[in-house]
């Protein structure tokens, strides 16, 4: 018995070896040759991946690319943004020979992926968030994002159609700029309809915090507040909570539809989906992916949810012929003369911020009518 | 204004809303720990407990489809957690905070493994009772829509403190915690007492997991509880170990909670992070407030470990 148990063992090490020293190999190998062999794509989620955010959008466009032949997806969720992504990576790198990563978490950037890029010049590591800049940064990783802040505005008309009390509620996780262009966005869509209306925001503090995010909910509700989204990593509980008080809500990252029913106006969601696709085409031929990758819904980077049933036609028709607008590129949402909240000059007359204007990715103020403050 | 506007009312109005909805955590799983700690022994894993108590819960519901079962699932599930540490903690030289820190870890990696396929389905919810069905404001019926489960804790710590201070058993449990020799001279079986003790807080513990996932906030996902379970551990100290002050506590704790969302709501924007620091400045006051060198550990099982 202990003999046949030996004999296994030692086969069985054997054969990993052997398909691990494959792995590394073929991860070493030229491009040009790895079209012939496999392409293996490495996902990493910080949170779980069927989350109704952040997480899932990922998720949904690592489904997405799984349908390309040849290519092989490795996912692993819920990584800490510490040491700990840094050995998944290795291992994905190491053990399943993945050549394209696609750690997706704003803080696995930095030192993460910093760490191990040098180490692996044959290895792409792409992320999701971060400014990517030729000087300070190396060749093999590169950043993308899409200007969802264009999603937020039209949630925002939506918002503004279905505001009774003229005021509107967001709940946001932290003051960075991505989360303050989502609010500010999300006020001016809704004072595209009438101007009267304030945003109210509440910041939890940290990017998953169900109760707080709960209490903000709440508190929210019970000023008069009547449309309510969010950025927060899964605005489940937001949306479930939102929808328990009556208020109407607006999505954000994924459909989150089922969770708030008829109450749900529309949402502004990613659509990796198409991102991973060509990027992975791209390796598949040969060719580079840019380093710094930016995109909106002209480019197929985010989408809208379909119109919910509270969405009246006036609202429809002005959300369809923004989204148009917006389609045609070159689109601002901040342009002047606009105030911050604080009552200072952000863009004078004639002055406008377009979507692709980089400007904005270290946006520091919420305009007039957003009732909060960045500190 | 409409009349729904209620301005700054909305602060006292939300403290005590949200006094009522984020309590009843705290307050299970303080209530448990406290007879735990009377009976001499400290079980610090509550929050794994209470993690595990939320996803059985909410699996449960979600699997059979009534709220009820999830809360006596969770109620089994924090029940076999307790009897884990009472029985390890049975054993020669083993350390109940070490054993305690273990199944911490243990029951939420449990609960992340076997709760991955219930994040995203919709679980039906506990009900509530409109307390507040004699205003015409929706705030206030908002936050006096009371759930079954923070009036049973507060009738459960209630009767705790009755039992403790006249009851056979709660004399039992109090003699086998200040005291593990003078309870064998009466005939008690420190060991067996410990052990119920301890399964029966953990039994409260993952009721109060049940709450989050099937009441407030609702929903299964793994930062559900966020530190909970050891805020109420600690909280019993700070109750002083007698269940019915955990009430004041745990109310304290909910209504703190919810000042910094409350104040940002009605225009106090500045330094939110101070506010959301709050409880735990409270805690502190009220700590250094109610200090004596004289009776630092008073009310203090003589048996526990910290006072060894």
């Amino acid at each position: 018995m202990a003999i046949i148990r030996n004999t296994t063992r030692r086969d069985f090490l054997k054969s990993t070896a052997g398909i691990a020293g494959l792995a590394t190999l073929g991860a070493g190998l030229p491009l040009t040759s790895a079209r012939a062999a496999d392409l293996t794509v490495g996902f990493i989620y910080v949170g779980p991946k069927d989350d109704f955010g952040y997480n899932q959008a990922h998720a949904e466009g690592a489904a997405v690319v799984k349908g390309i032949e040849g290519v092989t997806i490795v996912e692993e969720e819920n990584v800490a943004e510490t040491v700990d992504v840094q050995k998944s990576m290795e291992s994905m790198i190491n053990f399943d020979g993945a050549s394209l990563l696609f750690p997706t978490s704003f803080g696995y950037f930095d030192p993460h992926i910093l760490t191990l890029a040098p180490k692996n010049p044959d290895v792409r590591f792409e992320h999701c968030g971060g400014l990517w800049s030729a000087d300070k940064h190396p060749a093999n990783t590169g950043s993308y994002f899409g200007y969802i802040g264009m999603g937020q505005y039209l949630n925002g008309i939506a918002a503004g159609h279905a505001t009774k009390t003229k005021k509107i509620g967001f709940v946001a996780a932290k003051p960075i700029p991505q989360v303050l262009l989502n609010i500010n966005s999300f006020l001016l869509g809704a004072r595209s309809v009438d101007p009267e209306i304030t945003c109210q925001v509440i910041f939890t503090g940290e990017w998953s915090l169900a109760v707080k995010e709960a209490e903000a909910v709440n508190a929210l509700a019970d000023q008069g507040v009547d449309v309510i989204t969010c950025h927060v990593d899964g605005p489940k509980v937001v949306m479930e909570t939102a929808a328990g008080r009556d208020a109407f809500v607006c999505g954000y990252h994924a459909n989150q539809q089922p969770l708030a029913g008829d109450k749900y106006l529309t949402g502004a969601e990613w659509a990796w989906g198409n991102v991973y696709t060509d990027m992975i085409n791209k390796t598949l031929a040969g060719e580079s992916i840019d380093n710094f990758v930016r995109g909106g819904l002209a480019e197929g980077f985010i989408k809208m949810s379909p119109l919910g049933p509270a969405v009246s036609d006036a609202a429809r028709n002005q959300f369809e012929a923004t989204k148009a607008e917006i389609l045609k590129g070159d689109y601002a949402v901040i342009k002047g003369p606009m105030k911050d909240n604080k009552g200072n000059v952000i863009a004078t007359e004639g002055q406008g911020f377009a979507e692709t204007d980089v400007e904005l990715e270290s946006m520091d103020y919420l305009v007039e009518g957003v009732v909060g403050s960045t500190s | 204004m409409n009349e729904t506007d209620i301005g700054l009312w909305g602060v006292p109005l939300a403290i005590i809303g949200g006094a009522i909805r984020v309590s009843t955590p705290f307050l299970l799983v303080s209530v448990g720990e406290c007879l735990t700690e009377r009976s001499g022994r400290i079980n610090l894993g509550l929050e794994g407990t209470l993690v595990f108590g939320a996803m059985s819960g909410y699996a449960v519901a979600y699997q059979t489809g009534s709220p009820w079962l999830g809360v006596i699932a969770a109620a089994i599930a924090g029940a076999v957690f307790g009897f884990a540490h009472g029985w390890m903690c049975k054993l020669s030289r083993v350390n109940d905070i070490a054993i305690g820190i273990s199944l911490m870890i243990l029951g939420m990696g449990l609960a992340f493994f076997f709760g991955k396929p219930y994040i995203q389905p919709v679980a039906p919810d506990l009900p509530s009772i409109p307390f507040g069905w004699w205003s015409d404001l929706p705030q206030v019926q908002a936050a006096l829509r009371i759930n079954v489960l923070f009036l049973l804790a507060i009738v459960v710590a209630i009767l705790m403190g009755r039992m403790f201070r006249s009851t056979r058993i709660g004399l039992m449990v109090r003699v086998v915690g200040d005291s593990t020799d003078a309870a064998r001279a009466l005939g008690f079986h420190p060991d067996r007492v410990r052990l119920f003790s301890t399964a029966v807080g953990g039994a409260l513990a993952g009721v109060g997991g049940a709450y989050l996932s099937l009441y407030y906030p609702g929903s299964w996902n793994e930062g559900i509880s966020s530190g909970q379970g050891l805020m109420a551990v600690a909280l019993v100290i700070f109750a002083r170990w007698n269940p019915v002050s955990c009430i004041w506590a745990a109310l304290l704790f909910g209504g703190a909670g919810a000042l910094g969302p409350a104040l940002q709501s009605i225009g106090v924007t500045q330094g939110y992070y101070l506010f959301y620091a709050a409880p735990y400045v409270l805690t502190l006051g009220v700590l250094i407030a109610t200090s004596s060198t004289s009776r630092a550990m008073a009310g203090a099982p003589g048996a526990l470990s910290i006072t060894k």
